[in-house]
């Protein structure tokens, strides 16, 4: 049910997003969706591929740094309050979350959430037992796409 | 309202006509060679180059003794390079250096007489009286500076406040309500202290006349500026510990170079290359040999200072040859708000931490008053981590490493791999944007 997410690292300084994304169009890759997280000093670009492997190659080849990590998404109803409940449910459960990113499917009226959690497995098991739809990739890819 | 200037002669010797003070150049380095010769060191160095004291005849036989490095200072640690008992030093200073071991000097009673009075000499160059009060905010210690110059004022009959280094609204606080008249510090402190008084409002109130600043490299523009803010006149003098300390040579008030006090130091300035003199005016790296210090000669040593030797004369009636600022160094030393720092510390202290690359690059900028340093360090792949939480660690300890290496605070940049130019040979780790030279 994870999902593999590159990060990778961005110096601050200007032009420094636009390499890994022209790296990613010469390979023809295409990303379903990105977050980028930054201070001052320096920033980290996390990238969801539906070809994180080829992804990491073009990147790599590009001279970027790169790193590959599991994450686990989810969907939710796309209205007031669907990412609350998530959040409530994880803070309960005393699972510790990482970092988390959020966009809209297109086909479906639902919101996708990218959870990065220090603990993927008991994550997982405890949202699906709570009755929330944790996807995997290919349902990730076609609702994204 | 800036002080009105008036030139005053603190020790006749300052003024001897060239042609004396040769001849008493000339009979103190014989004498002082003479006396090396108690310090093994010293003896084999000259046995090496195949002379002895008896063979200087003229000045230019100087040039046949052997130099002196810092590497020499260092192999004789702690007292090697001692030419008296034990018994007879009064003091031991220390380079500020912060390479693991300071280098030390010894002085003995008398050693502290002459060195007091040279740096009575410069201050009263510079506008000190005996009815000033003078402030010292270079911090007491082993550096020669906040001592050499504390004597200095001492001997001038000046009242000293021993404020030492930091804790600048202290500061400003003592020299306002003591109505002190000269400030003794780094340039860059003085400008920091400058713009915290224009902050406080409070430059008005205080009675600033004259600053000696020493300890580190600056430039004219600073002096400009400095002046121009507390309302003085600022004097440059340069020194270094393992000669004596300040008290080398100093300006005067006509302010064309230091004065160099030739009745106790012969100075040459030589090409660090061939190790030959170079052109009168030109730049060159400035070698000093002691005249006549007791507890520790020096022959010939290489300072790395970089500077060049103006011998016309000078309408203030001292007749030392000037030296211009310090424009720069034979090795790769900085001096960062007064602190000697090589790059090697800064490298030891980023591969303390796994996962940073030995590429790194140190820039150095001035953009007010402090010198800022900045840190490009290369990140290796298996260290790079998607958490903000601990790449922000990462920047955090690199920071904490160099700061406790150096004693400054680095500006730090992570950067990818490979994004450092690479040098084949002697890589070039400084980029110095400070613009000391004018």
């Amino acid at each position: 049910m994870k999902i593999k997410q590159l990060s990778v690292f961005l110096e601050n300084k200007p032009g420094q997003l636009n390499i890994p994304c022209k790296a990613l169009a010469s390979a023809g890759l295409n990303i379903l969706t990105l977050s980028l997280a930054d201070t001052h000093q320096f920033g980290i670009l996390r990238l969801i591929l539906e070809e994180p492997d080829k992804g990491k190659e073009a990147l790599e080849a590009a001279g970027c740094v790169v790193n590959v990590t599991e994450v686990v998404a989810v969907t939710v109803p796309d209205r007031p309050g669907g990412l609350a409940e998530i959040l409530d449910l994880i803070e309960k459960a005393g699972i510790n979350l990482e970092y988390m990113y959020a966009f809209t499917a297109r086909k479906k009226d639902q919101a996708i959430l990218v959870f990065r959690f220090e603990d993927p497995e008991t994550a997982i098991e405890v949202l699906q037992k709570n009755g929330i739809s944790v996807i995997n990739r290919v349902e990730l890819f076609d609702l994204a796409k | 309202m800036k002080p009105e200037l008036e030139n005053m002669i603190w020790d006749k010797a300052e003024t001897l006509n060239r042609d004396d003070l040769a001849v008493l150049q000339l009979e103190r380095l014989k004498r002082q060679a003479a006396h090396a010769m108690n310090v093994p060191f010293y003896k084999n160095a000259f046995a090496k180059a195949g002379v002895t004291p008896d063979d200087i005849k003229s000045l230019d036989d100087i040039r046949r003794l052997p130099f002196t490095t810092k590497a020499d200072m260092r192999e004789n640690y702690p007292l090697g390079l001692m030419a008296v008992s034990r018994d007879d030093i009064a003091r031991i200073h220390g380079s500020s250096g912060t390479t693991g071991k300071p280098t030390f000097v010894a002085y003995t009673k008398e050693d502290m007489k002459t060195w007091s009075n040279l740096v009575a000499r410069f201050l009263v160059a510079g506008g000190l009286r005996a009815k000033h009060i003078a402030q010292v905010a270079f911090g007491y210690g082993l550096f020669t500076g906040g001592f050499g110059l504390h004597y200095g004022i001492e001997t001038v009959g000046a009242a000293v406040v021993p404020a030492s280094a930091g804790n600048t609204p202290r500061q400003l606080m003592l020299l306002e309500d003591l109505g002190v008249d000269v400030l003794i510090c780094t340039p860059s402190y003085a400008l920091n202290l400058a713009e915290i008084a224009a902050e406080m409002n409070c430059i008005d109130r205080l009675k600033l006349k004259f600053a000696h600043f020493g300890g580190e490299p600056w430039t004219e523009d600073m002096r400009r500026q400095i002046e121009d803010m507390l309302q003085i006149y600022a004097f440059n003098n340069y020194g270094l510990s393992e000669v004596i300390g300040p008290g080398v040579s100093g300006e005067c008030i006509y302010r064309r170079g230091m004065h160099f006090q030739e009745d106790h130091f012969i100075v040459e300035c030589i090409n660090p290359k061939t190790l030959e003199p170079v052109a009168a005016g030109e730049k060159g790296e400035l070698v000093i040999t002691s005249l006549t210090k007791q507890a520790m000669p020096v022959i010939r040593y290489r300072t790395r200072d970089i500077a060049s030797i103006d011998d016309s004369p000078c309408q203030c009636g001292r007749t030392g040859r000037r030296m211009s600022r310090v424009i720069g160094r034979t090795d790769d030393m900085m001096i960062i708000r007064g602190v000697n720092i090589f790059p090697s510390q800064i490298e030891e202290a980023i591969l303390r931490i796994e996962g940073t690359a030995p590429h790194y690059l140190i820039e150095l900028s001035r953009p007010g008053a402090l010198d800022i340093i900045t840190v490009k360090v290369e990140i290796l792949p298996n260290i790079f981590s998607d958490r903000m939480s601990e790449m922000q660690n990462l920047h955090d300890r690199l920071v904490r490493e160099i700061q406790n290496v150096i004693g400054v605070r680095p500006n730090v940049e992570l950067v990818k791999p490979q994004s450092l130019e690479r040098f084949v040979g002697k890589a070039k780790r400084v980029v110095d944007n400070r613009k000391l030279a004018d």
